[in-house]
């Protein structure tokens, strides 16, 4: 596999597949190494298993076989480690996912949940973790908005109280899943650009998916190409030709699968 | 398009009109026979009922007023047990609903059995609740209160589960995904979300209750309603007109104060 910054993995898939109860073969079994610090970008048509393939890799869909390792906990296994792994593992989602009656800082603040037990978390936070909750959203530049319903922000903003979600977890890997997909192309750029800068600055690992073929030659280090379950290309973004992206998107153009991202489900 | 096809079009139409002309007549009929059974084609009864309840009427007629110091305590006691037996109602009813929604229940089997057992509490009137408590811990307040409490678990928990089993399931993905345990997801995830409806609901069955209260009086749980059974026993009609626009005037009161409620949550 390619490793483009060298050094530790942060995060490897081990012959992970995910089979859906109904009997679709969504991941074949697949092996990646996630290097630290990396922004590696996923990059394939709806329905080609990234969104599998990046909510395997904290669980969210769970592997019919093979494992998710890293660096800090090893094999993740049982509830605990699940658990674990997810609280250092900010996620980032395409619809945001936000309660839209609850103000910004109050979504933020639900970042900090896998920090405590059950029975903590019915008690007030503490003003570090608050602190904490606030700083993640004067780094999206939305500081001025916290006290303002998710509901009411617009679906860039929205996406940045996502971002600062996940930051809030102190986390050190990210995962995004197509996070900028519902919004306009000058946006997309700004938003990602912000998610992009904040990794770098921090030292994050980052796992994007994306459908765009510019938006991931502009920001990733590596670009993982997805298409049927599998592993199609795996490289530098210098290193995607127009062949690779033929293969990635199986022929048709991929300008044309922008149409319906909204509407993208798990396969 | 073809004649041929516009002619079947029509066609269709046609048995579908008389398809529906079929089936309001046969609600129609259901209806009359309905009305039949029950006795409401027997002019006599109607005849000789009319003239009576002119009679009955005239007595209620002025109303009199003149124990209103009686009522004051009791009116307390309805509003009384109509808070308590809300409150009573939320906190039985929201682990059950809990339980009874497929999204956050511990076991589907276990949903299956909760939502029976709501079934079955709704189904068993509360006046029939008022007798066996009335029973089981003598006249009072508290029969009524616990009556009301128990009929309304099995109303208010079913409102509660269908508002939880809607709730956006996304947000709750995220609360997974940043390492939140079961009961987190609930408590950050799913309450906040449906607060405003658990609210709605529960001030709709405090306003119920109110009225449901006054009712339950009348086998003895307490409250104004004893007063009303009071005055009838006594045939005292010009009593009970009085003490029927005392509760309708609450019930406006308690209605429009629960709208108020109700519209601030909004």
């Amino acid at each position: 596999m390619n490793d483009q910054t060298g050094g530790k993995p942060a995060l490897r898939l081990i012959k992970g597949g995910v089979v859906y109860p109904n009997g679709t073969r969504a991941l074949h079994p697949t092996s990646l190494d996630f290097a630290e610090g990396a922004f590696t970008v996923l990059l394939g048509p709806s329905g080609a298993g990234k969104s599998t393939l990046l909510r395997s890799l904290n669980g969210l869909v769970p592997l019919s076989e093979g494992h998710v390792e890293t660096a800090r906990l090893g094999p993740v296994r049982g509830t605990r480690g699940w658990r674990e792994h997810r609280r250092a593992t900010g996620m980032v989602f395409q619809q945001h996912q936000l309660i839209g009656r609850l103000t910004a800082f109050a979504n933020v603040l639900t970042g900090r949940l896998g920090h405590h037990s059950t029975l903590r978390s019915l008690l007030p936070l503490s003003p570090d973790e608050k602190h904490l909750a606030l700083d993640a959203l004067d780094r999206v530049g939305l500081l001025d908005f916290a006290l303002r319903r998710a509901d009411q922000l617009s679906g860039g903003q929205q996406q940045r109280v996502g971002i600062a979600r996940a930051l809030a977890q102190a986390p050190n890997l990210i995962l995004a899943d197509e996070p900028v997909a519902s919004l306009d192309p000058a946006t997309s750029e700004r938003v990602l650009a912000l998610l992009h800068d904040i990794c770098r600055q921090d030292g994050l690992s980052a796992i994007v998916s994306l459908h765009q073929v510019e938006l991931a030659r502009q920001f990733a280090d590596r670009i993982i190409g997805i298409g049927g379950g599998r592993v199609v290309f795996d490289g530098p973004p210098g290193a995607l030709d127009e062949a690779a992206i033929r293969r990635i998107y199986g022929g048709t153009a991929p300008t044309q699968v922008h149409a319906t991202p909204i509407l993208e489900t798990t396969p | 398009m073809s004649a041929t096809t516009q002619h079947g079009i029509l066609a269709a139409e046609r048995a579908d009109g008389r398809r529906q002309a079929l089936l309001v007549a046969g609600v129609l009929a259901i209806c009359v026979v309905a009305l039949a059974i029950t006795g409401f084609f027997d002019a006599q009864r109607f005849a000789e009922g009319i003239p009576a309840l002119a009679q009955l009427g005239s007595e209620m007629i002025p109303p009199d007023f003149s124990r209103w110091q009686h009522w004051l305590r009791p009116l307390l006691d309805t509003l009384a047990m109509s808070i308590a037996g809300t409150i009573l109602a939320v906190i039985l009813s929201l682990p059950l609903a809990l339980l009874a929604a497929p999204n956050t229940t511990v076991h589907p089997a276990l949903g299956h059995i909760t939502r029976l057992l709501l079934s079955f509490l709704r189904s068993v009137p509360e006046l029939i609740l008022g007798i066996i408590f009335v029973a089981a811990v003598g006249f009072g307040a508290l029969p009524g209160v616990l009556a009301l409490a128990l009929h309304s678990v099995g109303m208010v928990g079913k409102f509660y589960a269908e508002a939880i089993e809607h709730v956006d399931p996304r947000p709750l993905e995220a609360a997974r995904a940043a390492g939140a345990t079961r009961v987190q997801v609930i408590t950050k995830a799913v309450l906040p979300q449906v607060l405003p409806q658990l609210a709605d609901i529960t001030i709709y069955r405090w306003e119920y209750h109110f009225r449901a209260s006054t009712v339950l009086g009348i086998v003895g749980a307490g409250g104004i309603g004893f007063e009303l059974i009071a005055a009838l026993r006594l045939i005292a009609y010009d009593q009970v007109a009085a003490i029927l626009l005392t509760i309708l005037a609450c019930v406006v009161l308690v209605d429009s104060l629960g709208a108020a409620l109700r519209r601030r949550l909004k």
